[in-house]
Protein backbone atom coordinates (compact mmCIF):
# COMPACT_ATOMS: atom_id res chain seq x y z
CA UNK A 1 0.00 0.00 0.00
CA UNK A 2 2.79 2.38 1.01
CA UNK A 3 4.73 1.41 -2.11
CA UNK A 4 1.84 2.31 -4.39
CA UNK A 5 1.33 5.58 -2.53
CA UNK A 6 5.01 6.38 -2.81
CA UNK A 7 5.11 5.64 -6.53
CA UNK A 8 1.93 7.59 -7.27
CA UNK A 9 3.33 10.51 -5.26
CA UNK A 10 6.52 10.48 -7.31
CA UNK A 11 4.58 10.26 -10.58
CA UNK A 12 2.37 13.15 -9.48
CA UNK A 13 5.49 15.09 -8.49
CA UNK A 14 7.06 14.44 -11.89
CA UNK A 15 3.96 15.69 -13.73
CA UNK A 16 3.68 18.72 -11.46
CA UNK A 17 7.34 19.58 -12.10
CA UNK A 18 6.88 19.07 -15.85
CA UNK A 19 3.85 21.37 -15.76
CA UNK A 20 5.74 24.05 -13.84
CA UNK A 21 8.71 23.81 -16.21
CA UNK A 22 6.37 24.10 -19.22
CA UNK A 23 4.71 27.15 -17.66
CA UNK A 24 8.16 28.66 -17.07
CA UNK A 25 9.08 28.02 -20.72
CA UNK A 26 5.76 29.52 -21.83
CA UNK A 27 6.45 32.61 -19.75
CA UNK A 28 9.85 32.92 -21.47
CA UNK A 29 8.22 32.88 -24.92
CA UNK A 30 5.68 35.49 -23.77
CA UNK A 31 8.28 37.84 -22.27
CA UNK A 32 11.05 37.50 -24.86
CA UNK A 33 9.18 39.58 -27.49
CA UNK A 34 8.13 42.37 -25.13
CA UNK A 35 10.20 45.52 -24.57
CA UNK A 36 12.31 46.60 -22.79
CA UNK A 37 14.96 44.37 -24.35
CA UNK A 38 17.87 43.92 -21.97
CA UNK A 39 20.51 43.94 -24.72
CA UNK A 40 23.43 44.88 -22.46
CA UNK A 41 22.64 42.09 -20.00
CA UNK A 42 22.11 39.64 -22.88
CA UNK A 43 25.58 40.44 -24.28
CA UNK A 44 27.05 40.11 -20.80
CA UNK A 45 25.44 36.67 -20.43
CA UNK A 46 26.60 35.62 -23.92
CA UNK A 47 30.12 36.55 -22.84
CA UNK A 48 29.69 34.59 -19.60
CA UNK A 49 28.35 31.48 -21.31
CA UNK A 50 30.53 31.59 -24.42
CA UNK A 51 33.86 33.03 -23.48
CA UNK A 52 34.14 31.41 -20.08
CA UNK A 53 33.11 27.97 -21.32
CA UNK A 54 35.40 28.15 -24.33
CA UNK A 55 38.62 26.75 -22.72
CA UNK A 56 36.78 23.76 -21.23
CA UNK A 57 34.86 23.05 -24.43
CA UNK A 58 37.98 23.51 -26.57
CA UNK A 59 40.17 21.16 -24.52
CA UNK A 60 37.41 18.56 -24.23
CA UNK A 61 36.66 18.65 -27.96
CA UNK A 62 40.35 18.33 -28.84
CA UNK A 63 40.82 15.34 -26.50
CA UNK A 64 37.67 13.64 -27.83
CA UNK A 65 39.16 13.81 -31.33
CA UNK A 66 42.50 12.39 -30.13
CA UNK A 67 40.96 9.58 -28.11
CA UNK A 68 38.35 8.60 -30.68
CA UNK A 69 41.01 8.26 -33.37
CA UNK A 70 43.47 6.41 -31.13
CA UNK A 71 40.79 3.95 -29.99
CA UNK A 72 39.31 3.32 -33.43
CA UNK A 73 42.51 3.12 -35.47
CA UNK A 74 43.64 -0.42 -34.44
CA UNK A 75 40.21 -1.91 -35.29
CA UNK A 76 40.07 -0.18 -38.68
CA UNK A 77 43.68 -1.26 -39.34
CA UNK A 78 42.66 -4.88 -38.70
CA UNK A 79 40.09 -4.64 -41.50
CA UNK A 80 42.39 -2.56 -43.75
CA UNK A 81 39.97 0.36 -43.54
CA UNK A 82 42.16 3.11 -42.06
CA UNK A 83 41.36 5.32 -45.04
CA UNK A 84 37.78 5.49 -43.73
CA UNK A 85 38.99 7.12 -40.53
CA UNK A 86 38.34 10.81 -41.49
CA UNK A 87 34.84 10.02 -42.75
CA UNK A 88 33.98 7.91 -39.71
CA UNK A 89 35.33 10.40 -37.19
CA UNK A 90 33.80 13.34 -39.07
CA UNK A 91 30.31 11.85 -39.19
CA UNK A 92 30.32 10.61 -35.61
CA UNK A 93 31.64 13.88 -34.20
CA UNK A 94 29.47 16.24 -36.24
CA UNK A 95 26.25 14.23 -35.99
CA UNK A 96 26.31 12.92 -32.45
CA UNK A 97 29.37 12.98 -30.21
CA UNK A 98 30.21 16.68 -30.58
CA UNK A 99 26.73 18.12 -29.89
CA UNK A 100 25.92 15.75 -27.02
CA UNK A 101 29.27 15.87 -25.22
CA UNK A 102 29.68 19.65 -25.55
CA UNK A 103 26.06 20.17 -24.44
CA UNK A 104 26.67 17.94 -21.40
CA UNK A 105 29.78 19.94 -20.54
CA UNK A 106 27.76 23.14 -20.85
CA UNK A 107 25.07 21.60 -18.62
CA UNK A 108 27.72 21.00 -15.96
CA UNK A 109 29.40 24.35 -16.34
CA UNK A 110 26.54 26.70 -17.22
CA UNK A 111 23.31 25.18 -15.80
CA UNK A 112 24.89 24.72 -12.37
CA UNK A 113 26.31 28.25 -12.48
CA UNK A 114 22.96 29.78 -13.40
CA UNK A 115 21.14 27.64 -10.81
CA UNK A 116 23.55 28.67 -8.05
CA UNK A 117 23.62 32.36 -9.06
CA UNK A 118 19.86 32.82 -9.29
CA UNK A 119 19.33 30.61 -6.23
CA UNK A 120 21.66 32.77 -4.20
CA UNK A 121 19.94 35.92 -5.51
CA UNK A 122 16.58 34.45 -4.48
CA UNK A 123 17.57 33.54 -0.92
CA UNK A 124 19.33 36.88 -0.32
CA UNK A 125 16.23 38.76 -1.57
CA UNK A 126 18.09 40.32 -4.52
CA UNK A 127 15.32 39.17 -6.89
CA UNK A 128 12.72 40.77 -4.60
CA UNK A 129 14.80 43.97 -4.54
CA UNK A 130 14.79 43.99 -8.35
CA UNK A 131 11.03 43.53 -8.43
CA UNK A 132 10.49 46.35 -5.93
CA UNK A 133 12.73 48.68 -7.96
CA UNK A 134 10.35 48.32 -10.92
CA UNK A 135 12.51 45.96 -12.98
CA UNK A 136 10.94 42.72 -14.15
CA UNK A 137 13.43 40.16 -12.73
CA UNK A 138 12.13 37.42 -15.01
CA UNK A 139 12.99 39.52 -18.04
CA UNK A 140 16.31 40.78 -16.71
CA UNK A 141 17.60 37.51 -15.25
CA UNK A 142 15.77 34.63 -16.92
CA UNK A 143 15.05 35.79 -20.48
CA UNK A 144 18.62 37.02 -20.99
CA UNK A 145 20.20 33.83 -19.65
CA UNK A 146 17.99 31.42 -21.62
CA UNK A 147 18.53 33.44 -24.82
CA UNK A 148 22.29 33.52 -24.19
CA UNK A 149 22.56 29.75 -23.74
CA UNK A 150 20.31 29.14 -26.77
CA UNK A 151 22.61 31.27 -28.92
CA UNK A 152 25.98 30.31 -27.48
CA UNK A 153 25.75 26.52 -27.08
CA UNK A 154 25.59 26.00 -30.90
CA UNK A 155 28.67 28.24 -31.29
CA UNK A 156 30.50 26.24 -28.62
CA UNK A 157 29.49 22.98 -30.30
CA UNK A 158 30.89 24.17 -33.65
CA UNK A 159 34.16 25.20 -31.96
CA UNK A 160 34.29 21.85 -30.11
CA UNK A 161 33.64 19.92 -33.35
CA UNK A 162 36.39 21.79 -35.22
CA UNK A 163 38.91 21.14 -32.44
CA UNK A 164 37.88 17.48 -32.19
CA UNK A 165 38.45 17.04 -35.94
CA UNK A 166 41.80 18.81 -35.62
CA UNK A 167 42.77 16.45 -32.78
CA UNK A 168 41.80 13.49 -34.93
CA UNK A 169 43.83 14.89 -37.82
CA UNK A 170 46.92 15.23 -35.58
CA UNK A 171 46.82 11.51 -34.73
CA UNK A 172 46.27 10.56 -38.36
CA UNK A 173 49.12 12.85 -39.40
CA UNK A 174 51.50 11.39 -36.81
CA UNK A 175 50.55 7.76 -37.32
CA UNK A 176 49.59 7.64 -41.01
CA UNK A 177 51.34 10.73 -42.41
CA UNK A 178 48.02 12.05 -43.74
CA UNK A 179 48.12 15.67 -44.95
CA UNK A 180 45.80 18.38 -43.60
CA UNK A 181 44.16 18.89 -46.99
CA UNK A 182 43.58 15.18 -47.63
CA UNK A 183 42.18 14.59 -44.16
CA UNK A 184 39.69 17.46 -44.26
CA UNK A 185 38.73 16.79 -47.89
CA UNK A 186 37.72 13.31 -46.81
CA UNK A 187 35.86 14.63 -43.81
CA UNK A 188 33.83 17.14 -45.84
CA UNK A 189 33.25 14.68 -48.68
CA UNK A 190 31.57 12.34 -46.25
CA UNK A 191 29.34 15.03 -44.72
CA UNK A 192 26.07 16.20 -46.24
CA UNK A 193 23.69 18.99 -45.36
CA UNK A 194 21.39 16.33 -43.95
CA UNK A 195 24.11 15.61 -41.39
CA UNK A 196 24.88 19.23 -40.57
CA UNK A 197 21.41 20.76 -40.34
CA UNK A 198 19.75 18.43 -37.78
CA UNK A 199 22.98 18.35 -35.75
CA UNK A 200 23.09 22.15 -35.64
CA UNK A 201 19.37 22.65 -35.05
CA UNK A 202 19.34 20.31 -32.07
CA UNK A 203 22.14 22.27 -30.38
CA UNK A 204 19.80 25.29 -30.16
CA UNK A 205 17.35 23.08 -28.27
CA UNK A 206 20.15 21.79 -26.04
CA UNK A 207 21.15 25.39 -25.26
CA UNK A 208 17.54 26.32 -24.54
CA UNK A 209 17.15 23.31 -22.22
CA UNK A 210 20.34 24.18 -20.32
CA UNK A 211 19.26 27.79 -19.76
CA UNK A 212 15.67 26.87 -18.98
CA UNK A 213 16.49 24.25 -16.34
CA UNK A 214 19.26 26.33 -14.72
CA UNK A 215 17.00 29.38 -14.47
CA UNK A 216 13.97 27.37 -13.29
CA UNK A 217 15.87 25.68 -10.49
CA UNK A 218 17.55 28.90 -9.37
CA UNK A 219 14.54 31.21 -9.72
CA UNK A 220 12.34 29.05 -7.50
CA UNK A 221 15.08 28.15 -5.03
CA UNK A 222 14.01 27.87 -1.39
CA UNK A 223 15.50 26.67 1.92
CA UNK A 224 18.48 29.03 2.15
CA UNK A 225 22.05 28.04 1.33
CA UNK A 226 21.17 24.33 1.28
CA UNK A 227 18.59 25.17 -1.37
CA UNK A 228 21.25 26.95 -3.47
CA UNK A 229 23.39 23.79 -3.50
CA UNK A 230 20.37 21.68 -4.37
CA UNK A 231 19.38 24.07 -7.16
CA UNK A 232 22.87 23.89 -8.71
CA UNK A 233 23.01 20.12 -8.39
CA UNK A 234 19.52 19.34 -9.69
CA UNK A 235 19.98 21.83 -12.54
CA UNK A 236 22.90 19.74 -13.89
CA UNK A 237 21.05 16.43 -13.48
CA UNK A 238 17.81 17.68 -15.06
CA UNK A 239 19.59 19.51 -17.90
CA UNK A 240 21.67 16.41 -18.72
CA UNK A 241 18.54 14.23 -18.78
CA UNK A 242 16.73 16.72 -20.98
CA UNK A 243 19.68 16.76 -23.39
CA UNK A 244 19.48 12.97 -23.82
CA UNK A 245 15.69 13.08 -24.27
CA UNK A 246 15.95 15.90 -26.82
CA UNK A 247 18.74 14.06 -28.63
CA UNK A 248 16.60 10.94 -28.86
CA UNK A 249 13.68 12.98 -30.26
CA UNK A 250 16.01 14.75 -32.73
CA UNK A 251 17.41 11.43 -33.97
CA UNK A 252 13.88 10.01 -34.38
CA UNK A 253 12.76 13.04 -36.38
CA UNK A 254 15.88 13.13 -38.60
CA UNK A 255 15.47 9.37 -39.24
CA UNK A 256 11.95 10.04 -40.54
CA UNK A 257 13.40 12.61 -42.95
CA UNK A 258 16.15 10.19 -44.07
CA UNK A 259 13.52 7.60 -44.94
CA UNK A 260 11.47 10.04 -47.04
CA UNK B 1 -4.53 37.32 23.22
CA UNK B 2 -7.66 38.58 21.51
CA UNK B 3 -8.39 42.02 20.15
CA UNK B 4 -10.35 43.01 23.29
CA UNK B 5 -7.13 42.95 25.32
CA UNK B 6 -5.47 45.35 22.94
CA UNK B 7 -4.61 48.86 24.03
CA UNK B 8 -6.76 51.56 22.45
CA UNK B 9 -4.99 52.92 19.34
CA UNK B 10 -3.56 56.39 19.62
CA UNK B 11 -4.51 58.71 16.77
CA UNK B 12 -1.36 60.66 15.93
CA UNK B 13 -1.49 64.30 16.95
CA UNK B 14 -2.06 66.76 14.14
CA UNK B 15 -2.82 64.12 11.55
CA UNK B 16 -6.15 63.55 9.88
CA UNK B 17 -7.60 60.89 7.67
CA UNK B 18 -6.60 62.81 4.54
CA UNK B 19 -2.94 62.36 5.55
CA UNK B 20 -3.02 58.55 5.40
CA UNK B 21 -0.38 57.22 2.98
CA UNK B 22 -0.89 53.51 3.69
CA UNK B 23 -4.14 51.94 4.83
CA UNK B 24 -4.39 48.18 5.41
CA UNK B 25 -7.80 46.69 6.16
CA UNK B 26 -8.52 43.20 7.44
CA UNK B 27 -5.45 41.65 5.78
CA UNK B 28 -5.40 37.86 5.78
CA UNK B 29 -2.73 35.53 4.50
CA UNK B 30 -2.10 31.87 5.14
CA UNK B 31 0.34 29.25 3.91
CA UNK B 32 -1.45 25.90 3.98
CA UNK B 33 -2.74 25.48 7.52
CA UNK B 34 -0.50 28.20 8.86
CA UNK B 35 -2.59 31.37 9.25
CA UNK B 36 0.04 34.10 9.30
CA UNK B 37 -2.12 37.23 9.07
CA UNK B 38 -5.60 37.05 10.59
CA UNK B 39 -7.17 40.40 9.83
CA UNK B 40 -4.38 42.90 10.29
CA UNK B 41 -5.30 46.60 10.17
CA UNK B 42 -2.98 49.56 9.96
CA UNK B 43 -2.76 53.18 8.90
CA UNK B 44 0.45 55.07 8.25
CA UNK B 45 0.26 58.86 8.19
CA UNK B 46 2.27 61.35 6.19
CA UNK B 47 5.63 62.05 7.85
CA UNK B 48 5.08 59.44 10.54
CA UNK B 49 7.50 56.74 11.75
CA UNK B 50 5.44 53.68 12.55
CA UNK B 51 7.21 50.74 14.16
CA UNK B 52 5.76 47.25 13.96
CA UNK B 53 7.11 44.81 16.50
CA UNK B 54 6.38 41.15 16.86
CA UNK B 55 7.97 37.79 17.52
CA UNK B 56 9.59 35.81 14.72
CA UNK B 57 6.88 34.21 12.61
CA UNK B 58 4.24 36.71 13.69
CA UNK B 59 3.70 37.83 10.09
CA UNK B 60 5.67 41.11 9.96
CA UNK B 61 7.69 40.28 6.87
CA UNK B 62 4.68 38.71 5.11
CA UNK B 63 2.72 41.91 5.79
CA UNK B 64 5.46 44.17 4.40
CA UNK B 65 5.86 41.94 1.32
CA UNK B 66 2.10 42.12 0.68
CA UNK B 67 2.45 45.89 0.97
CA UNK B 68 4.77 46.15 -2.05
CA UNK B 69 3.07 43.43 -4.09
CA UNK B 70 5.75 40.77 -3.58
CA UNK B 71 3.03 38.55 -2.12
CA UNK B 72 -0.68 38.47 -2.79
CA UNK B 73 -2.92 38.53 0.32
CA UNK B 74 -5.77 36.04 0.57
CA UNK B 75 -8.21 38.82 1.46
CA UNK B 76 -8.30 42.39 2.68
CA UNK B 77 -7.26 45.64 1.06
CA UNK B 78 -3.96 47.52 0.92
CA UNK B 79 -4.18 51.15 -0.14
CA UNK B 80 -0.94 52.98 -0.81
CA UNK B 81 -1.42 56.68 -1.50
CA UNK B 82 -5.06 56.01 -2.32
CA UNK B 83 -4.44 53.09 -4.69
CA UNK B 84 -5.38 49.53 -3.85
CA UNK B 85 -2.22 47.69 -4.81
CA UNK B 86 -3.98 44.31 -4.96
CA UNK B 87 -5.94 45.59 -7.97
CA UNK B 88 -3.15 47.31 -9.91
CA UNK B 89 -1.66 45.90 -13.12
CA UNK B 90 2.08 45.40 -13.39
CA UNK B 91 2.79 48.79 -15.01
CA UNK B 92 0.77 50.78 -12.47
CA UNK B 93 2.30 48.78 -9.62
CA UNK B 94 5.83 49.53 -10.88
CA UNK B 95 5.00 53.24 -11.06
CA UNK B 96 3.67 53.19 -7.51
CA UNK B 97 6.70 51.23 -6.30
CA UNK B 98 8.89 54.14 -7.39
CA UNK B 99 7.35 56.08 -4.49
CA UNK B 100 8.11 53.29 -2.02
CA UNK B 101 11.63 52.56 -0.84
CA UNK B 102 12.33 49.15 0.64
CA UNK B 103 15.33 48.40 2.83
CA UNK B 104 15.70 44.62 2.95
CA UNK B 105 16.81 42.76 6.06
CA UNK B 106 20.02 41.48 4.46
CA UNK B 107 20.55 44.67 2.39
CA UNK B 108 19.94 42.68 -0.85
CA UNK B 109 22.68 44.45 -2.81
CA UNK B 110 23.28 42.92 -6.25
CA UNK B 111 26.47 40.89 -5.78
CA UNK B 112 27.58 41.07 -9.40
CA UNK B 113 27.38 44.88 -9.59
CA UNK B 114 29.51 47.65 -8.12
CA UNK B 115 28.04 50.09 -5.62
CA UNK B 116 27.56 52.62 -8.44
CA UNK B 117 25.71 50.06 -10.60
CA UNK B 118 23.60 49.03 -7.61
CA UNK B 119 22.46 52.63 -7.21
CA UNK B 120 21.94 53.20 -10.93
CA UNK B 121 19.83 50.06 -11.29
CA UNK B 122 16.49 51.42 -9.95
CA UNK B 123 16.88 54.54 -12.13
CA UNK B 124 16.79 52.51 -15.37
CA UNK B 125 13.05 51.98 -15.28
CA UNK B 126 12.06 55.42 -14.07
CA UNK B 127 14.02 57.81 -16.31
CA UNK B 128 11.05 60.15 -16.87
CA UNK B 129 10.79 60.62 -13.11
CA UNK B 130 14.27 62.14 -13.01
CA UNK B 131 14.10 64.26 -16.16
CA UNK B 132 14.23 67.46 -14.14
CA UNK B 133 16.80 66.20 -11.72
CA UNK B 134 20.54 66.03 -12.12
CA UNK B 135 22.28 63.39 -14.23
CA UNK B 136 22.74 59.84 -12.95
CA UNK B 137 26.30 60.40 -11.77
CA UNK B 138 25.26 63.32 -9.55
CA UNK B 139 22.28 61.40 -8.19
CA UNK B 140 24.48 58.44 -7.25
CA UNK B 141 27.06 60.63 -5.54
CA UNK B 142 24.36 62.63 -3.77
CA UNK B 143 22.70 59.48 -2.42
CA UNK B 144 26.02 57.98 -1.31
CA UNK B 145 27.03 61.26 0.32
CA UNK B 146 23.81 61.29 2.32
CA UNK B 147 24.82 57.96 3.91
CA UNK B 148 28.48 58.99 4.27
CA UNK B 149 29.90 56.55 1.71
CA UNK B 150 30.77 58.68 -1.33
CA UNK B 151 34.18 56.96 -1.62
CA UNK B 152 32.74 53.49 -2.28
CA UNK B 153 31.34 53.91 -5.81
CA UNK B 154 33.63 51.39 -7.49
CA UNK B 155 33.64 48.79 -4.69
CA UNK B 156 31.81 45.47 -4.95
CA UNK B 157 29.28 44.56 -2.20
CA UNK B 158 31.60 41.74 -1.04
CA UNK B 159 34.19 44.40 -0.14
CA UNK B 160 31.82 46.21 2.23
CA UNK B 161 31.17 45.57 5.92
CA UNK B 162 27.65 44.71 7.15
CA UNK B 163 27.01 48.30 8.25
CA UNK B 164 28.31 49.73 4.95
CA UNK B 165 26.09 47.34 2.98
CA UNK B 166 23.08 48.53 4.95
CA UNK B 167 24.04 52.17 4.23
CA UNK B 168 24.49 51.51 0.51
CA UNK B 169 21.12 49.73 0.46
CA UNK B 170 19.63 52.81 2.11
CA UNK B 171 21.28 55.02 -0.52
CA UNK B 172 19.79 52.81 -3.25
CA UNK B 173 16.41 53.36 -1.66
CA UNK B 174 16.90 57.13 -1.36
CA UNK B 175 18.02 57.64 -4.95
CA UNK B 176 14.41 57.16 -6.06
CA UNK B 177 13.34 60.01 -3.76
CA UNK B 178 10.55 57.89 -2.24
CA UNK B 179 7.62 59.22 -0.24
CA UNK B 180 7.46 56.11 1.93
CA UNK B 181 10.33 53.94 3.17
CA UNK B 182 9.76 50.41 4.43
CA UNK B 183 12.47 49.07 6.71
CA UNK B 184 12.60 45.31 7.28
CA UNK B 185 14.72 44.72 10.41
CA UNK B 186 17.12 47.62 9.66
CA UNK B 187 19.45 46.80 12.55
CA UNK B 188 19.43 43.00 12.51
CA UNK B 189 22.84 41.36 12.30
CA UNK B 190 24.67 44.58 13.17
CA UNK B 191 26.78 45.29 16.23
CA UNK B 192 25.23 47.79 18.73
CA UNK B 193 27.41 50.71 17.60
CA UNK B 194 26.68 50.23 13.89
CA UNK B 195 23.01 49.65 14.71
CA UNK B 196 22.93 53.04 16.50
CA UNK B 197 24.56 54.67 13.48
CA UNK B 198 21.92 53.19 11.19
CA UNK B 199 19.11 54.37 13.48
CA UNK B 200 20.62 57.86 13.56
CA UNK B 201 20.88 57.79 9.78
CA UNK B 202 17.21 56.81 9.52
CA UNK B 203 16.29 59.80 11.69
CA UNK B 204 18.38 62.17 9.59
CA UNK B 205 16.88 60.82 6.38
CA UNK B 206 13.36 61.17 7.72
CA UNK B 207 14.05 64.80 8.63
CA UNK B 208 15.81 65.64 5.37
CA UNK B 209 13.56 63.84 2.89
CA UNK B 210 10.30 64.16 4.91
CA UNK B 211 9.40 60.54 4.24
CA UNK B 212 6.88 58.36 6.02
CA UNK B 213 8.46 55.22 7.40
CA UNK B 214 7.19 51.78 8.32
CA UNK B 215 9.80 50.00 10.39
CA UNK B 216 9.70 46.33 11.25
CA UNK B 217 12.03 45.47 14.07
CA UNK B 218 12.72 43.36 17.17
CA UNK B 219 15.09 46.04 18.40
CA UNK B 220 13.48 47.86 21.33
CA UNK B 221 16.19 50.55 21.28
CA UNK B 222 15.47 51.21 17.63
CA UNK B 223 11.74 51.43 18.36
CA UNK B 224 12.35 53.83 21.28
CA UNK B 225 14.49 56.21 19.28
CA UNK B 226 12.66 56.23 15.97
CA UNK B 227 8.98 55.54 16.59
CA UNK B 228 6.15 58.05 16.63
CA UNK B 229 3.74 55.18 17.10
CA UNK B 230 4.01 51.41 17.51
CA UNK B 231 1.93 48.35 16.70
CA UNK B 232 2.52 45.00 18.34
CA UNK B 233 1.74 42.18 15.96
CA UNK B 234 0.74 38.95 17.70
CA UNK B 235 -0.69 35.94 15.90
CA UNK B 236 -1.37 37.96 12.78
CA UNK B 237 -3.44 40.73 14.39
CA UNK B 238 -2.54 44.18 15.73
CA UNK B 239 -2.58 43.19 19.36
CA UNK B 240 -1.63 46.54 20.85
CA UNK B 241 -1.07 50.02 19.49
CA UNK B 242 0.25 53.25 20.97
CA UNK B 243 3.36 55.34 21.53
CA UNK B 244 6.53 53.72 22.85
CA UNK B 245 5.88 55.09 26.35
CA UNK B 246 2.27 53.91 26.41
CA UNK B 247 3.20 50.39 25.41
CA UNK B 248 6.15 50.31 27.77
CA UNK B 249 3.81 51.11 30.69
CA UNK B 250 1.27 48.48 29.66
CA UNK B 251 0.31 45.86 32.24
CA UNK B 252 -0.52 43.32 29.56
CA UNK B 253 1.95 40.40 29.91
CA UNK B 254 2.32 39.93 26.16
CA UNK B 255 3.17 43.60 25.69
CA UNK B 256 5.48 43.65 28.71
CA UNK B 257 7.39 40.68 27.31
CA UNK B 258 8.65 42.81 24.44
CA UNK B 259 10.14 45.43 26.75
CA UNK B 260 11.96 43.09 29.15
Amino acid sequence: MYGIKGISGKVAGFFRLSGELSYFAGRYFTEVWKPPFEIRELLHQCYNVGNRSFPLVGITGFIIGLVLTLQTRPTLQEFGAVSWMPAMVGISIVREIGPVVIALICAGRVASGIGAELGSMRVTEQIDAMEVSGTNPFKFLVVTRITATTLMVPVLVIIGDVLALYGSFLIEHLKGNVSFQLYFNQVFDSLEFSDLIPATVKTFFFGFAIGLVGCFKGYYCTKGTVGVGTAANTAVVAASMLIFILDFIAVLISDIFYEL
Amino acid sequence: MNKENAITPVFPVGKGKEDVVIRIKDLKKRFGDNHVLNGFNMELYQGENLVIMGKSGSGKTVMIKCLVGLMQPDSGSIEVMGKDITKLDRKALDLLRADIGFLFQGSALYDSMTVRENLEFPLRRHKERFRDRADTETLVLEALKSVGLSHTTELMPAELSGGMKRRVALARTLIMNPRIILYDEPTSGLDPITAKEIIELMRIIQARYRTSALIITHDVDCARVISDRMILLVDGINYAEGTYRELQRSADPQVKAFFK
